[in-house]
């Protein structure tokens, strides 16, 4: 299926927000994940199901400043 | 409070626009703006601040110029190696517009001091490096009810974001928690190309004008992020997340503490 993650569509394996981070090799604790403009609480990637056409941000830690 | 000519004359390109006219321009003048950091984001937002006419400025970073800071913390020049950073802004702001106000703390904000500080002020710039202080600096301007400018850079990528204390998204409705230490560069370890501190640190000064001024749309429950490599902006709609652990309905963070201090290494 496809979907758009961080705005670009890409064809994906998997249904579950879990399943698509571990296929793009993306350590869960570096994001935080939005749904359809829905932020994922961590504890819930693996039961948030993914559908056709769904958005996902995979928001990464950005931290310096100095 | 009235200007004098040659503050009209200082002044005169923000006294032209019709959004911020004489009166913006008191309000630049009485507004009390605190930098977290005086450093990469720092040195932008206070240049421009100070440039702007902003009545108080403060800084807070306990912190000295090392050889390695002067490739992006612009207000920090070579001769100023050793010195503390605080000093050396504040030498700066003042030969920029004697008229600001520096107030320097050269100290590390802490979850015994941000309130006391932090009280002191309108509003806030975050430009500190490091999860721990980020998330500080996002809970202290919760419990202070204080406007919050959030910036981050990391290699070739920034993001800002705008955060109004119970009104928008806070940083924690996005990032509940710091990531495990070692896990995310983000110290002194990482590499930043320079100008992203310019880039970030004047949006962020943008930002602070705006909300001073109470014009525009602010950039609340968005996250700007700039990407140096493709020179292209890409905005994500965030929103204030009920389950956050600060501002949500039924919050468990009720008092300020400090995350662990992170382990600098990176990990690739
Ligand atoms: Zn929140």
């Amino acid at each position: 299926m496809q979907v758009k993650i961080n705005g670009k569509p890409e064809e994906v394996q998997g249904t579950t927000v879990s399943a698509i981070l571990k296929a793009k090799n993306i350590d869960p604790h570096m994001v935080a994940v939005e749904l359809n403009d829905q932020m994922v609480d961590r504890a819930h990637l693996d039961h948030a199901m993914v559908k056709d056409g769904d958005r996902l941000e995979f928001l990464f830690y950005m931290g310096g400043g100095r | 409070m009235q200007f004098t000519d040659e503050q009209i004359t200082r002044y005169s390109r923000h006294i032209l626009l019709p959004e911020v006219g004489g009166k913006g321009q008191k309000k630049i003048a009485q507004a009390k703006i605190l930098i977290v950091g005086a450093g990469g984001l720092g040195s932008p937002a206070a240049y421009y601040l100070a440039a702007a006419g902003v009545g108080t400025l403060g800084l807070i970073d306990g912190d000295v110029v090392d050889l390695s800071n002067l490739q992006r913390q612009v207000i920090h020049h070579t001769a100023d190696v050793g010195r503390p950073k605080v000093v050396s802004a504040k030498e700066k702001i003042a030969a920029i517009n004697p008229d600001v106000a520096v107030v320097t703390h050269e100290e590390r904000l802490t979850a015994a001091n941000a309130l006391k500080i932090i009280g002191q002020y309108d509003l806030v710039i975050d430009g500190v490096d490091n999860f721990p202080a980020k998330f500080l600096i996002n809970d202290a301007c919760f419990f202070a009810e204080k406007p919050l400018v959030h910036g981050g850079i990391l290699r070739f990528d920034g993001r800002v974001t705008t955060i109004i204390p119970k009104k928008s998204a806070c940083y924690r409705c996005v990032f509940k928690t710091p990531p495990p230490p070692g896990l995310v560069a983000s110290c002194q370890e990482a590499g930043v190309i320079g100008v992203l501190a310019g880039i970030i640190g004047t949006i962020q000064a943008t930002e602070a004008l705006k909300l001073v001024l109470g014009i525009g749309q602010p950039l609340t429950n968005r996250l700007l992020d700039f990407d140096a490599r493709k020179t292209a902006l890409r905005e994500i709609k965030v929103r204030r997340n009920p389950n956050c652990p600060l501002c949500g309905e039924s919050p468990t963070i009720t008092e300020l503490f400090e995350h662990e201090a992170e382990i600098c290494a990176v990990r690739t």
